[in-house]
């Protein structure tokens, strides 16, 4: 028992090492919450261009680029795009928070637009048609009609994403950014204690996710009012 | 105020127009009658582009619309389409899927819009239904308020496709009702349908579509009495039956 509060004053008190944990906690958060921003506006712009591409042929070159952007995004694994980030592409950029940022929300992209293009083409034609009909361009049609209808149907697998996203941010310490997974390893490092750094990052991520699930639930609740019968 | 000029479409290697030209006058009620895949609805898809034509031409209003040049969204404010399956927007309110396009097209105002929506809605008597989804209606109110949708953006001419086709029995004559109404009032109107009655009782002029043309046309007196296309004579005989 004494061995265990021993153990936890090491871990968090000792040299206050309970701050790099927030400053880890602190840093992930931020990290997946602008990547997630980043990647729904890459998703849903590639998705769109993608959906749109096979009525209009000015698109073809835009889309052949978008396919190879998914190609090698969804080919290759997370770490290795960070560390070629890091090291080839943004070698003159100091903040590696910012990098990191890019990287995840690029990759994120990739597989939101998966997604929303399969929930874009689930909408019935007769919704755009209904649109045109109307007299709005493709444009708006997509905007006001198609997308919000796409987004509500997507939201559970959109979500889904996200908390992978968040999950996958773990593998950020490759780079020097201090994440909750790198705070955990520089206090082990420090105390060779391994047992309260690790179960504490791991709780931190469930909680993290569980937080995420819920506010989940709760956008979906709101959106599901017009299916109420 | 229409003129279709030689219009022929394919699908792939088939082709579903063949070379039909038809002349619509403002105020005209033309219904277009056929069996199945005889090319009707695709020719009312041709009329406001939804379904482009592989060849020939397209007049509205002066205008020629297959030109790339026209504004089609423009020219499809003009036009109003009421579609088999109402294709009303699910995630927005009665009111919110009338004002829709008058809105964001900055035709009017939010409250303009929603006044304006507020008498069409009165008068189709649905004026209770402007704060509830679509999927909480029935599908005659569903189709009643796609019409008005349509109407809230001042159309000259409304195009309709099957109305009543995905309808339960007992909920046509609400939605031909209101069609017989806006005949009334001299709208323009092109309606594909398989209502022989209100072909007879509400058409200007009744064509016959089979096999991508137009086999005959006439008034609706001597569409339905002295038929003289074998291919039409066969068709009233098979839908108009006595018991």
């Amino acid at each position: 028992m004494e061995d265990l509060i021993n153990s936890f004053f090491k871990t968090f008190i000792i040299d206050g090492r309970y701050k790099l944990f927030l400053t880890g906690i602190k840093n992930t958060i931020f990290i997946a919450f602008c990547a997630t921003v980043i990647g729904i506006i890459i998703g849903l712009l590639i998705a769109v261009i993608r959906s749109s591409a096979k009525n209009n042929k000015k698109l073809s070159v835009l889309n052949a680029i978008c396919n190879l952007y998914i190609t090698i995004i969804r080919g290759t694994p997370v770490v290795v795009q960070l560390l070629i980030m890091y090291y080839t592409i943004f070698v003159n950029v100091d903040n590696s928070i910012l990098v990191a940022i890019f990287t995840f929300g690029i990759n994120s992209g990739a597989y939101v637009a998966e997604i929303a293009r399969a929930g874009i083409e689930s909408i019935d034609k007769g919704q755009m048609e209904a649109g045109l009909s109307l007299g709005l361009n493709q444009n708006k049609t997509m905007i006001f009609i198609i997308l919000p209808q796409a987004i509500k149907n997507i939201l559970p697998t959109l979500g889904n994403e996200f908390i992978s996203l968040l999950k996958e941010t773990a593998v950020a310490g490759y780079v020097p950014i201090i994440d909750l997974t790198k705070a955990g390893d520089i206090v082990r490092s420090r105390t060779f204690e391994p047992f309260f750094p690790l179960y504490f990052v791991a709780f931190s991520y469930l909680v993290m996710v569980i937080g995420l699930t819920a506010i989940q639930k709760r956008i979906e609740r709101r959106l599901s009012e017009s299916d109420r019968n | 105020m229409i003129e279709i000029n030689n219009i022929r479409k394919n699908f792939g290697k088939k082709e579903v127009l063949k070379n039909v030209s038809l002349n619509i006058e403002k105020g005209e009620k033309v219904v277009i009658v056929g069996p199945s895949g005889s090319g009707k609805s695709t020719l009312l898809r041709c009329i406001n582009l939804l379904e482009t034509p592989t060849s020939g031409n397209i007049n509205f209003e002066g205008q020629n619309i297959t030109d790339k040049k026209t504004d089609i969204n423009k020219m499809r404010q003009k036009m109003g389409m009421v579609f088999q399956h109402f294709n009303l927007f699910p995630h927005l309110t009665v009111m919110e899927n009338i004002t829709l396009a008058p809105i964001k097209l900055k035709l009017q105002t939010k409250e303009d819009a929603e006044k304006k929506a507020m008498q069409l809605l009165e008068r189709i008597g649905l004026s209770d239904k402007k704060d509830e989804y679509p999927n909480k209606l029935s599908g005659g109110q569903k189709q009643r308020i796609a019409i008005v949708r349509s109407l809230a953006m001042n159309p000259d001419v409304m195009l309709f496709d099957e109305p009543t086709s995905a309808l339960d029995p007992e909920m046509i004559g609400e939605v031909l009702n209101l069609m017989k109404e806006l005949a009334d009032e001299g709208m323009t109107m092109v309606v594909v349908t398989h209502e022989m009655g209100f072909a007879k009782g509400v058409g200007t002029r009744v064509i016959f579509m089979d096999d991508g043309q137009i086999l005959e046309e006439n008034t609706p007196q001597e569409f339905f009495t002295n038929p003289t296309n074998d291919r039409l004579k066969e068709f009233l005989s098979k839908i108009l039956y006595n018991i």
